[in-house]
């Protein structure tokens, strides 16, 4: 009943050295070993096909490819394995999605859901440092797997390059390549994780963050990426087969007359050459016209990784940075 | 040393305040229950003091002026929340090795014996244990990180009378053997006599009645007399008047010394009671003046100067 009133010691208090960060580390693995455990048995079992399947398409390669333009490449490699490695690309590019839902969305969502944000963030160790701790290792472990996974499908898919059946900039094939794998796989995680904490229901957190992964996938491979760089022009009828078409157009007398697709070209050709069964080139171009190209040339495949790498990575950190100030300003 | 301290609190949900200028001072060695109708700002008011919300208006701090969820006082409150969340998933070991990875301090030991008393399995998960078990395991975390505040969410509502009795008997023994200061929010008002030694009592997002439980009995008394006279009874401040027949209970505000009118005779109340009394008129209040260590005699005031 005669509590003194003790005065506060805040130097006491500043001295208070906070729980070590590696602490968080087996904690992290403790919660999330069951979801990492499936991610990594899922990686390893595509990565197992890949590899069983990769042999035999190089062994179909060195076999039959030389040259790459004979009937025997044709048959033997690209007739019996391209459609399935057009198969297994298109089934890939869910893979940082379901990642990023399955194991993103769950971290913070479920804790919200089942109130164990209230044991959590009460701990000594401090709720922000505690978020900021689980998602930079988490983060960390989903981008190493998914970098070593996308080195063995460029493996995988080296051989379709080199017979010059895929060209650098495939729209299907870009994203699954090293640095975009792995930058792909962190931002559909950062979405994941930032989704959870937003709705705090993990079931419509997965929904949501397969939506807007899905989103900004296609807006990057439909109108984002080509922009990266400014194209080059040139008139040359004759471009390597390495490069990305942008666009196409006509030009008579040094001014623009109409693009290469419509109805103008398309009048145009009824106009000029009715009855011309070659390519519509070759006989504009007697009519005094001249077709241009703007292209990205496959040189650049590897600056349009980085690019995409480096505003993945941004946008990832963006994203975590906004749930941990989340989790430090909004609770209960 | 006050446990939690509170200064012109709010906080607002939208457009509705869950917590009003809400001033309070809990002193330190205390088991104090924070009692109140549901929705009357309980949980709103731990959650402050533990850092998970934020106020709207005002401050609160903890363990003498830290401020509510600052690494300094997580470092020494132990929260148990409502429904004692526990990871359902793990089993009890990894409980308490998680919990131990979270804090600086952590007393395995004391854990573990606490367990192996209460018959929890070590291996077995959380998600399989009973209601009971569950509280249990989730106040053992609590106590093994050796806090000075305790701070408990309407701990055993969901618990059976036997599982009740044995949570409270477990808080009260740290309360005693190991100084640790408790503050806990119930609806239950029947254990209270038995378990607190400091009120709060709380309605509508208000402090009603906050005090040292022996204060606040000494200085409260029930009346019984004609009920006809019960109107004309103006001596001390009436907190609540019930009739029953022919008769009238008064609890007023006074003590052993205060004169009984004649036909009038005078009872002392008790905690439950009190509490039940002051919860059916919200417009009442007895709240102490300024603390300095040491608990003053209450202030008086009128069930009707209180705004509603």
């Amino acid at each position: 009943m005669t509590a003194l009133t003790m005065p506060a010691r805040p130097g006491h208090d500043a001295r208070l050295r906070p729980v070590p960060w590696r602490r968080m580390a087996w904690v992290t693995w403790r919660q999330h070993r069951a979801t990492l455990g499936a991610v990594a048995g899922f990686l390893g079992a595509c990565a197992v096909y890949l590899w069983l399947t990769g042999l035999q398409i190089h062994h179909a390669y060195a076999a039959d490819c030389h040259p790459a333009s004979s009937i025997a490449c044709t048959i033997n490699f690209t007739g019996r394995y391209a459609t399935t490695a057009n198969v297994v690309s298109s089934f890939l590019q869910a893979v940082p999605a379901l990642i990023g839902a399955f194991l993103g969305a769950p971290v913070l969502a479920r804790e919200m859901e089942t109130g164990t944000f209230r044991y959590a963030w009460t701990q000594g160790f401090g709720r922000w440092r505690w978020t900021l701790a689980k998602l930079v290792l988490l983060a960390i472990a989903v981008t190493a797997a998914a970098g070593a996974f996308s080195v063995l499908f460029s493996w995988y898919n080296q051989p379709f390059f080199a017979a010059g059946y895929a060209v650098p900039f495939d729209t299907r094939l870009f994203g699954l390549r090293v640095v975009a794998f792995a930058a792909w796989t962190l931002a559909a995680f950062a979405i994941g994780v930032l989704a959870g904490m937003l709705i705090r229901r993990v079931v419509p957190a997965i929904a949501a963050t397969l939506a807007v992964y899905a989103g900004l996938a296609f807006a990057a491979a439909l109108w984002l990426r080509e922009h990266y760089m400014t194209p080059l022009t040139t008139s040359s009828p004759s471009l390597p087969g390495s490069a990305w078409i942008i666009s196409q157009w006509y030009t008579k007398g040094g001014k623009f007359a109409f693009p290469d697709r419509g109805t103008q070209i398309l009048n145009a050709l009824s106009r000029l050459c009715p009855s011309s069964n070659g390519p519509p080139a070759q006989c504009l171009s007697q009519h005094g016209y001249t077709e241009w190209t703007s292209y990205q040339p496959g040189s650049r495949f590897w600056p349009f990784q980085w690019i995409e790498g480096g505003w993945l990575l941004a946008l990832s950190v963006l994203l975590i940075a906004a749930t941990i100030w989340l989790v430090r300003r909004r609770a209960a | 040393m006050n446990v939690i301290e509170a200064s012109g609190l709010g906080k607002r949900y939208g457009s509705t305040w869950a917590l009003c200028e809400c001033a309070l001072a809990i002193p330190a060695g205390h088991v104090a229950a924070l009692v109140g109708p549901n929705g009357a700002g309980k949980t709103t008011l731990l959650n402050l003091a533990v850092g998970l919300a934020e106020p709207t208006a005002g401050g609160v701090t903890v363990l003498g002026g830290r401020p509510a969820g600052s690494p300094a006082a997580l470092d020494g409150i132990a929260f148990v929340a409502q429904d004692t969340p526990l990871y359902l998933n793990l089993p009890a070991a990894d409980m308490l090795h998680l919990t131990r990875n979270l804090n600086r301090r952590f007393d395995q030991a004391y854990a573990e014996a606490r367990l192996a008393e209460l018959g929890i399995p070590l291996k077995r998960r959380a998600g399989r244990l009973s209601g009971g078990q569950q509280a249990q395991l989730a106040l053992t975390l609590a106590l093994a990180r050796r806090p000075r505040l305790l701070i408990l969410d309407e701990p055993v509502a969901m618990l059976d009378p036997v599982a009740r009795h044995d949570f409270m008997a477990t808080v009260l023994t740290a309360a005693a053997d190991d100084g640790v200061s408790v503050v806990l929010s119930s609806h239950v008002l029947a254990e209270l006599e038995r378990v607190a030694d400091y009120l709060i009592l709380l309605s509508r997002g208000r402090v009603q009645v906050a005090g040292d439980v022996e204060d606040l009995l000494a200085t409260h008394r029930l009346l019984t007399g004609p009920a006809a006279e019960a109107s004309g009874y103006t001596e001390r401040p009436v907190v609540h008047a019930r009739r029953a027949g022919a008769q009238a209970h008064l609890l007023v505000r006074a003590t052993a010394e205060d004169p009984v009118p004649p036909r009038w005779e005078a009872h002392p109340v008790g905690l439950e009671e009190l509490a039940m009394a002051y919860l059916r008129e919200p417009g009442a209040a007895a709240l102490p003046g300024p603390v300095r260590g040491r608990a003053l005699p209450l202030e008086t005031g009128h069930p009707t100067e209180e705004t509603k």
